[in-house]
Formats: C-alpha cells, structure tokens, sequence
C-alpha cells in the first residue's frame, strides 16, 4: 500500500518559483502522469517526491508516511532517468542487483530477483555486458529492469522515453504499462509528450508554470478541460477558440451563430470546441478556408473564424476547395466554454 | 564574369596555405624548442665521460653507462633520490587529499563565491616561489618543519594543489550526476554513493591528477634548495653541486630528473587537456 500526498508544496531556487503550492492525491497502484512543457516544473515536482530536492514549503508522504525530511534511500522509491544512469562500471547483472547489494539480500536472492526481472524485460542475454556495449533501448531496459528489481512502493519516472528513437518508444510504451500494470506498483511517470500520457495515465496531472491545472483521467482531460492552457496543450491539433458575445440571457453569439451557453454577467466569453467535433453544413460558425492539408483519414482544414485561427478535421471527401466559405456545425455536447479572463471552464 | 568570381576564391585559397604553413612553422619552432635540449641532455647521458667532454660532439648516443653509473654511485645522489621520492609522494598525498574534496565539492554543489574560489585557487600561482620563501623559511625553522620532508611537501601541496582541484573538478564534473541520485535511490548514502559509484569511474583520472603532482614535487627547485639543508632533494642536490661536479655529472642527473618526469606526464596527458576545458567544461 503506497498511496502518495503531495500537500502545498512549493519550490523556489533564488527569486525563481518553480512549484506554487502544489497539492496532489495518488491513490495505491495508480499510474499518474506529470505532463506540461519543459520548465512546468513536472520534473522538480518528481525530484521532490524522490528526496532529490528539498521541497521549499509543504509536506510529502508516501504510504501513510511523511517523508518530506528523509533521504531518498529511506522512502522506498524507485527512480528510472531520462539518461538512464547505468552505472558504466558495472555489468548489466551488477546494475539490478546493485540496489538488492545494498539491502544485503543474501546471494540467491539476489540472482533470483535479478534474473527475474531481467526476464520480465527481457535483457536476460544481456547480463553479462557492461553498459558501453548496449544500445540506448537496452540501456533503457537495464534502467527500469534496476528499478523493477527492487521492489519497490512507489516508481518514479522522468522523461524515460524521450532519449528513444519513435519507433523503440512506441514498443517500449505499451510494454512498460504492461510490466507496472503487473507490478502493482504506484507510479509517478513525468513526461512532455501527450501521446504518451494518453496512452499510459490512469490519471494525468497537467501542469503549467508550477501549478497543476487539472487531474483527471485522460479522457476527462482531453473532453473536459479544466483551463484553456489544458485545451491548448492537449490535442493535435489543440481545441478551437473563438470569442462570444452576450445575446442574451444564458445565449451567445459566436461567429454568426447563436448558441445556448453558460449563464453569465460578462460582455464575453469563450466559446471553444476540438477540431474533430464540427461538421462542415448548412449552417454553423461562418469560416472562410485558408489551407486543405489531406491527411488520409481525414482532411486537415484551417480557416479563418472571426479572424482568429480555426482547425477542422473533416471527411475527406467533403470536396472543399481554398477561400470558400463554409459553415462549421459544431456538436452541442462537444462545446465548451471559458471564462476569458481567469481562463477556467464555465 | 567568372575572373571576378574566381579572385576572391584564389585569395582565400592563397591566405589560408599561408596560414597553414604559418602554424606548420610555429609547431616545428615550439618543438624544436622543447625536444632538443632534452634530445641533447639525452645523448650525452647516454656517452662515456670522456665522450661528454670531448669534442666534436656526437649527435648520437652511444648507449655507454658509464655517465649513469658515476651518477648513481656519486656520493649522496641515492640519498638525495630518496629524499625526493619521499617528498613527492607526500606531496601527492596531500595535494589529491585536500584536492579530490575540492574539486568534487565545485562539481557538485552551488555555492556563494564559487566563481571567486576557484580564480582564487588559480590565484595561488600568481605569486612567484621566491617571494613566499624567505617568510616560509622563516616560519618553518620557528616551527621546527625545516629541513624536513613534510615541510618541503607542504610547499610542493601548495603549488599543487590549484591542479589538482581543476583536474579533478573537471573529472568529477564529466561523470553523470544521475549516477551519483541513482545510487541514492537505490539505497545508497552520499558516502556510499562516491566510493561505490564515482570513486571507480574517476580513479583513473584521480591516478592521473596525483602522478602529476608528483612530478610537480619532482622537478621542483627553488623551495628545495632553500628549505632543506642536510636533506637535499635530487634537484636541490644537482643544483648545489652544479659548481664544482664534471660536466658529465650535471648531464647524468639531468636526465636522471627529466626522463621519468616526461614519461609520467605522457602518461597523463588526456587528463591535463581536459583541465584546460578541452575534453569536458
């Protein structure tokens, strides 16, 4: 049992905050995915739950456990690098057993765990080599095979995949949710790449500038952004904005449509809606077409909507030529709406 | 159309074998200058005493040992060779002691003043020897350390020392910190975390950073001849007897100093490029 607390934790190096008052709730076994640009502060964020980083103000516990003061040997973490810290001086056997040393397992402990989880990643060929002579993939194997190893409450990953070429990350994606699946283990996994959050996240923390914007499941995520940042960051193409003005009480007006939206006090708001979610009709949001992108599936169209940018995947066979004016029906469950100024969702 | 495109490109052309032959030309110099009073030094160690004195010159060696053999049966070379070893080795001691620490605490840690440290540390050198030696010999014979190996090696520590830090900062600097935080994660104190993980991978270079401040003691002079009396290192020893020793003496010792100082310093070589920033930082 490792469910893990984040309470108001913050970090500031000099005059720069790199984590305002972050709080967060992982339940046992939960696979939670940091996901946010380079300098959200996902990674410090990480650093902190492994006792890389000391924590500025607020508290960190781990199973029942505070452990916001203790060293990272006495949380009962695991850590997998973005470079994989192999240690080069060791062998591929050496290196998972290097942490099972350390809890002086004795010796056929120590090869039965080692042998076990090189299986379970399947490295077991690989035990005798030293890390020069492994490929960045094997390398990456070796790193979560250690951490598999020793057994650990809680793994905590950062970037793991990035240093992978596209292919090899794929691959290891589906088999790394696998493994921790079957683990059992609580899993922080920080990463910048949605896809991947997507893909491997119970729930994913969004975060930006030091704060974490939503936590949710994936689908939460994607179909309910808590903030426009969420809305813009998640998605390829990212959610469609556009302004709406007041047309009465608890109605809108955005691009030539009137639509039923949230009851408000403001002049404007926005209206906002995910490319995949309009239908080009016979009425709709009033959009002039600036560029066809065919992608297969279905074709890519960028248009001008109330001279803001305007992204729809459509049928490929709609047969829309460039500058003609279309109307964009959007799908009633599908819009959503925010506030323009504290950027949250009505 | 093509004349005015191709002048340019025949003076540049032009310029850079210029250049080129420029710095084939400084490197010959600079070799020259170095390689041959030790090619020079070489040849007459390696003649008979007669052969040292004679002229003309050979340009040969004649890999007669009859110069290394007088040497190393002179009276007080073995001693003064003894002394030497001895001195170097605790300067090599305590140089990568408080060194190795120094140099690991600028890789790894931010601190305030770490940019003035480390000019300071370079700053140690910009005093010359001879200006510190009159006080220190004052201050050693107060203190009872004249004339003695620790005493000497101390001052050898202090010149170095500012090489041992920059070498084994930039040692230290080039191993992953990840691999020290893996460590750490996997159980590991900090203590623990250096002797199992960094200690193996840096030793090589630590091998290196002490090998050259044995050389540094080694080939040193002045403290030397200043500091000791009755235990004279090699150095302090030659120079004492430059005067009335035979040519082929002074020759002998020479090489004597030089040749193992060379051969440790080849041996090192990779480690002293990558304190001047050009392997690493």
């Amino acid at each position: 049992m490792a469910e893990i607390a984040i309470k108001g934790v913050a970090k500031r190096f000099g005059g720069f905050t790199a984590l305002h008052q972050v709080d967060l709730a992982i339940a046992d076994q939960e696979f939670m995915v940091l996901l946010g640009a380079s300098g959200c502060g996902k990674t410090t964020l990480l650093r902190i739950v492994a006792g890389l980083e000391t924590p500025s103000q607020g508290e960190v516990w781990i199973g029942g456990r505070r452990v916001d003061h203790l060293t990272p040997r006495e949380r009962g973490i695991a850590m997998v690098f973005q470079n994989y810290a192999v240690f080069p001086h060791l062998t591929v056997f050496e290196n998972i057993a290097f942490g099972l040393r350390m809890k002086k397992l004795p010796q056929a402990d120590v090869e039965r765990r080692v042998n076990r989880t090189a299986e379970l990643m399947h490295i077991e060929q690989l035990l005798k080599r030293y890390s020069g002579q492994l490929s960045g993939g094997q390398r990456q194997r070796v790193a979560v095979a250690r951490a598999l190893a020793m057994e650990p409450d809680v793994i905590l990953m950062d970037e793991p995949l990035s240093n992978l070429d596209a292919l090899l990350r794929l691959e290891m994606r589906a088999e790394l949710k696998g493994v921790l699946a079957a683990s059992k283990t609580t899993t922080i996994y920080v990463t910048h790449d949605q896809v991947e959050a997507m893909s491997l996240a119970d729930r994913i923390a969004v975060m930006h500038q030091g704060r974490i914007v939503q936590a949710a499941s994936p689908v939460e995520v994607y179909r309910n952004p808590a903030a426009r940042f969420v809305g813009s960051f998640i998605g390829n193409p990212p959610m469609n904005f556009v302004p709406a003005t007041k047309a009465g009480n608890g109605s809108w007006s955005v691009a030539g449509l009137t639509l039923a939206g949230p009851k408000s006090d403001k002049q404007t708001i926005e209206f906002a809606i995910r490319p995949e979610d309009v239908d080009a009709g016979s009425e709709g949001l009033h959009a002039t077409v600036r560029v066809i992108e065919p992608l297969g599936p279905h074709t890519l169209v960028t248009c001008d909507v109330e001279g803001g940018l305007f992204r729809a995947t459509l049928d490929s066979n709609a047969g829309i030529k460039v500058g003609e004016d279309l109307r964009l029906a959007p799908k009633a469950d599908r819009i959503r709406w925010f506030d323009p100024e504290t950027t949250n969702a009505l | 159309m093509s004349a005015v495109t191709q002048a340019p490109v025949a003076a540049v052309a032009d310029a850079r074998k210029a250049g080129d032959w420029l710095l084939i030309a400084t490197a010959i110099l600079l070799c020259v200058w170095v390689l041959l009073p030790i090619y020079l030094l070489i040849v007459n160690a390696l003649s008979s005493p007669d052969a040292v004195t004679a002229f003309p010159k050979r340009f040969f060696p004649a890999f007669d040992l009859g110069s290394l053999s007088f040497f190393v049966n002179f009276a007080g070379v073995a001693r003064a060779l003894w002394n030497s070893v001895l001195v170097a080795t605790l300067t090599m001691i305590l140089s990568i002691g408080f060194g190795a620490p120094a140099g690991y605490a600028l890789s790894r840690f931010d601190f305030p003043g770490k940019g003035t440290f480390r000019f300071l540390v370079l700053m140690t050198r910009a005093f010359p020897l001879p200006l510190l030696a009159l006080p220190l010999a004052v201050m050693f014979i107060r203190t009872g350390l004249d004339d003695t190996a620790i005493g000497l090696a101390l001052v050898h520590t202090t010149l170095a020392l500012p090489f041992a830090v920059l070498i084994t900062f930039s040692l230290f600097s080039g191993i992953p910190v990840e691999l020290e935080e893996a460590a750490w994660t996997l159980g590991c104190t900090r203590l623990q975390a250096f002797r199992k993980v960094i200690l193996p991978l840096a030793l090589p270079g630590i091998a290196a950073s002490a090998v050259f401040a044995f050389t540094i003691s080694w080939n040193e002079v002045f403290a030397a001849a200043v500091l000791t009396i009755e235990n004279r290192t090699l150095t302090a020893f030659l120079l004492q007897s430059l005067g009335e020793s035979p040519l082929y003496l002074k020759f002998a010792g020479g090489a004597a100093l030089v040749v193992p100082a060379l051969i440790f310093i080849f041996a090192v070589r990779k480690y002293l490029f990558a304190m001047w920033g050009i392997a690493n930082r």
